[in-house]
This record gives C-alpha cells, structure tokens and sequence, in this order.
C-alpha cells in the first residue's frame, strides 16, 4: 500500500510531468532546426528577401514561360504516372488480399524487394532496358516487329514507364492494408444472395476499397511532384520536370528564382497532404500502411 | 472462369513487371562481354573484378558505409530518446514535434537537397564526409522514430509503473524494462537509417563536391559517360544488402511482434 503510495506521487508530480518528455524530445528537436529546418526556411525566404523584402519572384513567375511549361509537365508526369500505378497496382493489392498466407508472403517480397532497391539502381535498370540497343529494342526486332530500334530511352515514355514501375508499392501497399480488412461475411452475403464475381467486386469490394486507393493516389501524386532521380536519367532535355528546374537554376547560383520554385513545389506537396488529409478514411490508411 | 485467368494473368504481368528489370540487372553483372547485351555471350565475374580493382569504387564503397554507420549511431540514439519522449507528451505537442521530424519524408528531396547545401556551402561543409553525415540524419531519423513509435503504442504501460512503483528509478525502468521490450523496433530503425543514407543520391549530389564520393554519387557521375557493366555488378550488390537488410527487419518485427504478444498475456 505504502509503495503505491510513494510511486503515484512519483508518477504526478503535475508541474514536472512535461519537462522530462520534453528533454527528451529537445535533442533531435534542437538537431533538425540546426541542419534542416532552419537551413530550408533561409534558402525560401531568399525569394522574398533578395536583396530587400519584395514579392517580385513571385510576380514574375506568373508569367514566366518556362515555369509554366515545367509546371506543365510536372503535373501532367504526376498524371499519368499516379493513373499508370492505380491501373497496374489494384490487380496486385486484390490478389495479395485474396491469397492464401505462404503465396501472398511472396508476392508481398517481390512488391518489397524492389521498394528498398535504390531509386538510382531502379532508374539505371530501366536506361539498360530501354537503350537503342537495350532489350527491349532486341526483343522487338527479334520477333520481327519492328525493323530498326525505337527511340524509347530519354523519352516522356521512359520517364512514365520507369516511375510507375518505382512508384507502384505506394499504391499497393496501402489499397492491399485496406482490401485485407473488408469482412469475408459481406463477400460471402453478397454472393450467397446470387451476386456473381463482378458484382460483388464492383458493389462491394470497390467502394469498400476507395480510402485505400485514395492514400496510394494520394502518396504517388505527392511523391511523382517532387521526383529528380528519375527524370534526371532516363528523361529527355527537353522534359524538365520542377525538380530538374530547381537543381539547374542552383547550378547557375540563381538562388531567387530557385527558393522561388522550391516554394511552389513545397506548397503544392503541403497543399495536397492537408486536403488529403481531410478526407474521410484516408488518414487511418496511411497510418496503418506506414507501420 | 475466364474472367478468373484475365485477372490471375494481370497480377501475374505486374509483378513480372516489378520483378525483372531488378533481375536483368543482377544477370548482366555477370555477363563476359565487355558491353551491355542480354542475353550474354557467357557468364563470369570479370565486372566485379573490376570493382574490386577499382580503388576509386572501393573509395566510395568505404566512405558510404563509414557515413551511414555515423548516421545510425545518430539517428537511433536521438530518434529513440525523441520517441520515449513523443509518447508521453499531450496530444498538440505530439502532433508539432511529430510534424518537425517526420517532414522529411513528405519535403520533396531537391527541396531539402539545396536548402541543407545553402547553409552548409557557408559553413564549408560541402564535400566533407562530415556534412554528409548530418545532412543524411536528418532524412534517417524519421524510420527511427516511426518505428520506435508504434512499438512503444502497442507497449503495457503498467509494466513501467510497476517497476517504478517496486522502487526502480526511471533510468533503471528503462534500461531494464521498456529498452529490452522495444529493441526489436529499435534496430528495425537503426537497419532503415542505415539503408536510407547508403542509398541517398539526391544529398549527396549537392554536398558530396569533390572531397566525399559516397557510392550513389559515383554510380550517378559514372552513368553520365557510359552504361557500364561495373555499375550493374555493384548495383546487384547493393540490391544484395538492401534485400538481407530487409529480411534482418522482417525477422526482428516478427519478434517485436511476438514480446508485445507476451507481455500482454503474462
């Protein structure tokens, strides 16, 4: 009784029960101020501040040709990239939802294996494929398809294919997390009532699926904005996306204009994770699939 | 029927579509030819023999496992103490410092790359393996602390307060309690911070300069010139740690998984 005592006074002592978490959080907190937030909020402010305050950058990229033109493409790659995933990606995150424990541990290595393969070597795979003489041009010409090999390699094509095929376990992960949830009972109702297959997939499976593909389109959109590597490699000169923009302008030391740009592409990500955010189910997906 | 095999056929597709051009890879590192060509004229391990002789490669090799050992001494110790923390703060604090640190996973990578290279440019620490290793921190700390994180969710509390309340001190409960409960978690963290900075090329592309060639930026510098098959040989042996990184963390998560199992029932 006594010790009870004693270790419930230890455990309220009100005033000193935010101080220890605190200190505990204040190392990392102090870190990440002194080498990234702080570092980050000096490089934007420089569109604003440079040399005095003036909102000039920003006036200026309204009419700026070559912005609206990467803006344009970098929107349209995060398009047809976030489409290209949900397309090939449901399909995956269906049947790992369907199968039986040892096969879906397989496939669910095989969606893994490549996720923790580096970006870089991911790309690198993807220029060997798709050079002028890499295999996919062979094994067109050895079927006798085509004649001469086509320019697949520093295309928009190349730069699709190969984010989707690096995006794609963002979109399964978090519609499989929410396709393993459904109740079997619903399923079985639906057909015991004499649904056929499509029916029930596309009147109950679907609509009970729809947080999960709204976290994976969400997630894929978010992280296509922002993708260098990538385009970098495999892309043509001509298919700037933001994040090219940016990396060249610092190059040339315009700093404006770069803080400039970093400041839309982050607001444009922030914007995107609020709104999403509200969405009804979509914040429980992505809290379940980040675990 | 029919519509069974289109589908089995479709899922089939993708993770083939997923699957090969990882495994293409892995077998062109072993061609004999001197240039890329599938299929190989014959097998043979002349290209990783070429890294091996390499001393430039080797550099690079040492100086990523040398950053990213750094940045999972780093990175584990405070994004663990930062978790304890994180738990037991109230809800709004939670959600502030949560934001803070685990930003880096939203902020899209060239946005970080340039502001850390802004600042870290003035304070010379560009080309350094020093700035590399704090600069890639940053970005590790959040596998850390999300892992840690829902170990600690999912820990009893009342195991902390019965130690407390048997007269332990709250660094003895620690240490004796709540470390050896989610240390699985923690070395998931750790194994995540590792792979995180050894594969980080965005960084590293602005800090690296001409003093501190971690292994991705000599991959990136060399892919310019010519698709050589030394960066498919050392490509397949990163695709090697990165999958026996992953097993090591699918294995410790199953014993995560099986002490919360334990403590709840004893």
């Amino acid at each position: 009784m006594a010790t009870v005592a004693i270790a419930s006074g230890r455990l309220s002592r009100a005033p000193l029960r935010h101080t220890a978490p605190i200190l505990l959080v204040a190392p990392l907190a102090l870190y990440m101020a002194a080498f990234y937030a702080l570092p980050l909020a000096s490089m934007l402010l420089r569109s604003i501040a440079d040399p005095t305050w003036t909102m000039e950058n920003y006036r200026r990229l309204a009419g700026d040709a070559v912005f609206l033109h990467v803006f344009g493409t970098t929107l349209r790659t995060a398009l047809i990239v976030t489409l290209g995933a949900l397309a090939f990606g449901y399909p995956v995150a269906l049947a790992l939802s369907r199968l039986r424990q040892g096969a879906a541990t397989l496939v669910l290595i095989i969606v893994l294996l490549p996720f923790w393969t580096s970006v870089l070597v991911r790309s690198y795979a993807w220029m060997v494929l798709l050079g002028r003489k890499g295999l996919v041009n062979e094994a067109l010409i050895a079927t006798g398809l085509i004649d001469a090999p086509l320019k697949l390699l520093n295309t928009p094509f190349a730069v699709h294919i190969a984010m989707i095929h690096i995006l794609l376990p963002y979109m399964i992960l978090p519609i499989a997390s929410v396709l393993r949830q459904i109740d079997g009972a619903l399923l079985r109702a639906a057909a015991g009532l004499g649904a056929p297959p499509r029916r029930v997939f596309l009147q109950v499976v679907l609509p009970l699926s729809i947080p999960g593909v709204a976290a994976g389109v969400l997630l894929v959109f978010v992280l296509s904005l922002g993708f260098y590597i990538t385009p970098a490699l495999v892309g043509g000169p001509r298919d700037l996306m933001l994040s090219m923009l940016i990396a060249q302008q610092v190059d040339l030391l315009n700093w404006p204009y770069a803080a400039c740009l970093s400041t839309a592409l982050l607001a444009a990500t922030l914007l995107l994770i609020l709104v999403s955010l509200r969405l009804p189910g979509v914040r429980d997906v992505l809290r379940t699939a980040t675990r | 029927m029919t519509g069974r095999i289109a589908f089995a056929l479709c899922w089939i597709l993708v993770l083939a579509f997923l699957a090969l051009p990882i495994l293409i890879v892995a077998a062109l590192s072993f061609s004999s030819a001197s240039y890329l060509t599938f299929p190989p004229p014959g097998f043979g391990v002349r290209w990783y023999r070429a890294y091996l002789g390499s001393s430039e490669w080797l550099a690079s090799t040492w100086l990523s496992f040398a950053v990213a050992a750094c940045v999972v001494v780093l990175a584990t110790i405070l994004g663990t103490l930062a978790s304890l923390g994180l738990a037991r703060l109230p809800r709004a604090m939670q959600a502030a410092f949560g934001a803070l640190i685990l930003s880096p996973l939203i902020v899209p990578g060239i946005v970080v790359a340039i502001g850390i290279y802004y600042v870290f440019a003035r304070y010379r620490l560009v080309g350094t393996p020093v700035g590399l290793v704090l600069a890639h921190t940053c970005l590790a700390v959040p596998f850390v602390v999300t892992s840690v994180s829902a170990s600690l969710a999912g820990l009893d509390r009342r195991l902390e307060q019965a130690a407390l309340s048997l007269g332990a001190t709250p660094w003895g409960t620690f240490r004796q309690v709540t470390l050896p409960l989610i240390r699985p978690s923690v070395f998931v963290g750790a194994l995540f911070a590792f792979i995180t900075s050894f594969d980080e090329l965005i960084v590293a592309l602005f800090l690296s300069g001409s003093g501190a060639i971690t292994l991705p930026r000599r991959m990136w510098d060399d892919l310019r010139f010519a698709i050589d098959p030394t960066i498919a040989a050392v490509s397949t042996l990163t695709i090697v740690l990165a999958a026996a990184l992953l097993g090591g963390a699918h294995i410790l998560r199953q014993q995560q998984i099986g002490r919360q199992i334990g403590t709840t029932d004893g």
